[in-house]
């Protein structure tokens, strides 16, 4: 059996200086190659020194830290010693007695291969990662960004050019593989790969910790029940609206706060500008084309914004939906733009119950009741919650509350009332009618503080034909 | 972020249209488009011009003329827009 012991060293590492005369010790009794990540002179009186210039033998070895020690048997690897440790060096080499001029131990360095952004650019230039989608070649004279919008990849804004390295460092966020397909994006449901979702996800400039969020909102879109299809091709106004629930939100550092539907997070923004363009460039979802909308929405470009779980009282959305608090979750809402409202005045849970209502009202057209509106997300903010709070009310009381507010009698909103044919059937007399179908209300809470207002996000007339259309949550799994 | 090496990105689509971009299909009736006449400004490019309007006049088109101020440079951003704006289709005339 060939057996023969390989060091990686670097001479920017103090350990390793430290070890180079342990080196020359067992170079004297035993069979050891040295590669040097940086000096190729470093360390002097080895035979066998080589210089890992382009960090093909670390990479392929997978190292970590460096001093490291292997022993290989017939060229893989049977044991490993990093940093300096006496009694791990002794064991690996076979050699005893090793350096007893030297401490103990000694911690090690960080290789140059593990480096940031390194381990991608080895894994592409020593073919461990082959990317499937095909290459595009921009001319000397030409300006990435402007290719991009050239070809039709872009929402108007410019995107990232999907360069290899970067593709590389976005599949890097999640495990995994570039070559999975994971789902038949609409209209023309075409096969998307993880591959394809990371270079959208470059394009949209999303980082790679958002990765495993961006895929999961993929799948969730595209969930029979959410109906993307449908969605992209309205003429309403709607869109998909992802809201982000749990731990995640705080570790990829999204807005749930101040401008939480604004502008100035970046992931807020990339994540849901990632769905939007992959819709377009892989599901070819154009306005104009097959996106009919009459007028859109500014979420089109982008809609996502995580819910504000700080305050220990308020059920998230994502647990009253079934999933446990621990879980990292992607909610997926039709939804148009954003209505504000603002009421200073309220100050009783029943009172702003009744001027909630009255806003929610206004959703779809102010005389359509659940046979023809679309629903409704409803974001409470910290301010207006703690009017409900300050008297113990949950989130089920207050859901069950605003259900009540939202009946009317028929005949204050049948057809012809006020002069205006929309309405319900006159037939239906002082019936009470409700707004929306239970299941396309949500409530959710976010915002800054500093002022009593809530925003109300319509939701998509095709929410009414509950059967077909549902809201989608989905767990992040990675 | 002009290079001078040639830069390789990755196709973000689907892939079903090539690589290369298409032409814009030509109109199938001229009867009802806007023809503008672009003059690069060399010499006699007016002539020419001239001459290419009176037989699209004889078909019975439209034609309106444009010209950029010199032919060394690109067009003013002014003069595409306004060929845009106004036109269906564009000849850009050269001469000497």
């Amino acid at each position: 059996m060939t057996e023969e012991l390989v060091a990686i060293v670097k001479r920017e590492c103090p350990t390793c200086e430290l070890v180079a005369p342990v080196l020359r010790e067992i170079a004297a009794g035993r069979r050891l190659t040295v590669y040097t990540q940086d000096d190729p002179t470093f360390p002097e009186g080895i035979a066998d020194l080589r210089h890992d210039e382009t960090l093909e033998c670390s990479h392929r070895l997978k190292v970590e830290t460096v001093p490291t020690l292997f022993r290989l048997e017939e060229g893989r690897e049977v044991a490993r010693a990093e940093g300096w440790h006496r009694g791990d060096w002794e064991s690996v080499s076979g050699v005893a007695r090793l350096g007893i001029e030297l401490p103990e131990s000694r911690p090690g360095c960080g290789a140059l291969n593990v480096e940031p952004g390194m381990p991608e650019r080895l894994a592409l230039r020593f073919g461990d990662l082959a990317l499937k989608a095909r290459t595009i070649e921009v001319s000397d004279w030409e300006d990435p960004i402007e290719a991009a919008y050239d070809r039709g990849w872009t929402d108007g804004l410019p995107v990232v050019p999907p360069t290899d390295l970067r593709i590389a460092r976005m599949l890097a966020g999640t495990s995994r593989k570039p070559d999975e397909v994971i789902g038949l994006i609409p209209p023309n449901l075409a096969e998307c790969t993880v591959e394809k979702v990371a270079i959208n996800a470059v394009m949209a400039g999303c980082r790679p910790d958002y990765f495993p969020v961006v895929l999961t909102v993929i799948e969730a879109a595209l969930m029979p029940a959410f109906a993307m299809h449908g969605l992209l091709c309205t003429l309403h106004f709607a869109g998909p609206v992802v809201l982000v629930n749990g731990p995640v939100a705080k570790r990829i550092g999204m807005n749930w706060a101040g401008n939480a539907l604004g502008q100035g997070n970046r992931a807020n923004a990339t994540i849901g500008r990632a769905l939007q363009l992959l819709i377009r460039n892989v599901g070819g979802g154009r306005p104009q084309e097959i996106d009919r909308a009459i007028l859109g929405n500014p979420g089109k470009y982008t809609f996502c914004f995580a819910e504000d779980e700080t305050d220990p009282d308020w059920t998230p959305l994502s647990v009253a939906r079934g999933f446990a608090p621990s879980a990292s979750t992607v909610t997926l809402f039709h939804g148009e733009g954003v209505s504000g409202l603002s009421d200073q005045k309220s100050r009783t849970p029943e009172e702003l119950t009744r001027s909630l209502a009255m806003a929610l009202w206004r959703v779809t057209h102010p005389k359509s009741a659940s046979d023809a509106s679309g629903g409704a997300m409803l974001v409470l903010s910290p301010n207006h919650h703690d009017i409900y709070k300050a008297e113990g009310w949950s989130r089920a009381d207050i859901e069950a509350a605003l259900w009540e507010a939202l009946k009317r009698p028929a005949s204050e909103v049948a057809r012809g009332v006020g002069g205006v044919p929309v309405g319900v059937d006159p037939a239906l007399g002082d019936a009470l009618v409700d707004k929306f179908g239970r299941e396309n209300f949500l409530l959710v809470r976010a915002g800054g503080r500093g002022g009593l207002m809530s925003a109300i996000i319509g939701g998509w007339t095709g929410q009414r034909n509950a059967k077909e259309i549902q809201v989608v949550t989905k767990e992040i799994t990675g | 972020m002009i290079r001078n090496e040639p830069y390789l990105m990755r196709d973000p689509t689907a892939e079903t249209a090539p690589t290369m971009r298409e032409r814009v299909p030509p109109p199938a009736d001229l009867k009802a488009a806007t023809i503008g006449l672009l003059c690069i400004s060399k010499e006699r490019s007016e002539e020419f011009l001239d001459r290419v309007e009176m037989r699209l006049a004889e078909h019975g088109l439209n034609v309106l003329r444009f010209a950029k101020p010199t032919h060394t440079k690109p067009a003013p951003v002014n003069v595409i827009q306004d060929i845009v704006e106004r036109c269906d289709v564009v000849v850009e005339g050269l001469a000497d």
